[in-house]
């Protein structure tokens, strides 16, 4: 599923990004737990999150994470959309709780799970 | 720059007091891998591992140093602290324990994930550690 499509079913803005709009994504990971989200070992991973601090960034640059929703409406610092905007990592942010913001992407397909030993 | 002869080396002082500029290091590491064309699967191991580690000697230990060497098959990175040290390493390993506070909790760390993390990502993994005097923390991954 393309990224466009993500942002369409979750009514997600962009806040930064806009050139990864066609990447397709075959897996999701929803957590608040960034180590939790490290231990998650897939390609072409959306990263759904409530946490809006730089660290879900960096957590992103070092797994290859090119997409990030906020989920619960939270919008973060325009510090973070920089930085962001810098790896070249996408923003959304969607008012969808984490819980329906994962039953809708699941719903459409997307079912990947990450590779836990 | 290339990867068949030369050993690179590089070191960093990870700061102390700011979390949200934890994983400098680590990430001017990951740039750099990618620029010799290491695969970028092996490139995400080291990332990993060494941001979990980073971000281990922000928590506990007051920041650190971390040195890295590419060369001879292999990156070594060791992230070494003068913190207050491990006092049962083995418990430490197991997921789900920490130590670290509400604060790190509400940043998304100090799940107890960090060291089991770091086993799971690194080929070889060698922590030293004294209670009192600081932890070192030698993660390889072949490349």
């Amino acid at each position: 599923m393309k990224v466009s499509e993500i942002a369409s079913i979750l009514e997600a803005e962009l806040l930064t990004g806009e050139e990864n709009l066609d990447l397709e994504i075959e897996h999701a990971c929803g957590s608040d737990l960034m180590s939790d989200v490290m231990a998650f070992v897939k390609e072409n991973v959306v990263l759904l999150t409530g946490l809006v601090n730089p660290q879900v960034v960096r957590t992103a640059e070092m797994m290859d994470i090119k997409v990030i929703v906020f989920v619960r409406g939270k919008k973060p610092d325009e510090k973070v959309i920089q930085f962001a905007k810098e790896k070249g990592i996408a923003i959304f942010v969607t008012k969808d709780p984490m819980f329906i913001a994962c039953g809708k992407l699941y719903s459409s397909g997307i079912t990947g799970r990450g590779v836990w030993d | 720059m290339g990867l068949s002869n030369n050993i690179i080396r590089q070191s960093y002082v990870i700061p102390a007091d700011d979390f949200s500029l934890a994983g400098e290091a680590s990430s001017s590491v990951k740039k750099m891998l990618n620029q010799l064309g290491v695969p970028p699967q092996t490139v995400k191991k080291v990332a990993i591992a060494m941001y979990e580690a980073e971000i281990n000697a922000v928590i506990h230990a007051g920041g650190g140093t971390a040195d890295v060497e590419i060369g001879k098959g292999k990156v070594v990175v060791v992230i070494s602290d003068e913190g207050p040290g491990i006092p049962d390493l083995e418990l430490a390993m197991k997921e789900g324990y920490s130590t670290a506070p509400d604060s790190i909790r509400e940043m998304g760390f100090g799940a107890g994930m960090g060291l089991p993390n770091i086993k799971r990502y690194a080929d070889k993994l060698d922590i030293k550690t004294e209670v009192g005097k600081g932890t070192s923390v030698e993660i390889t991954v072949f490349l």
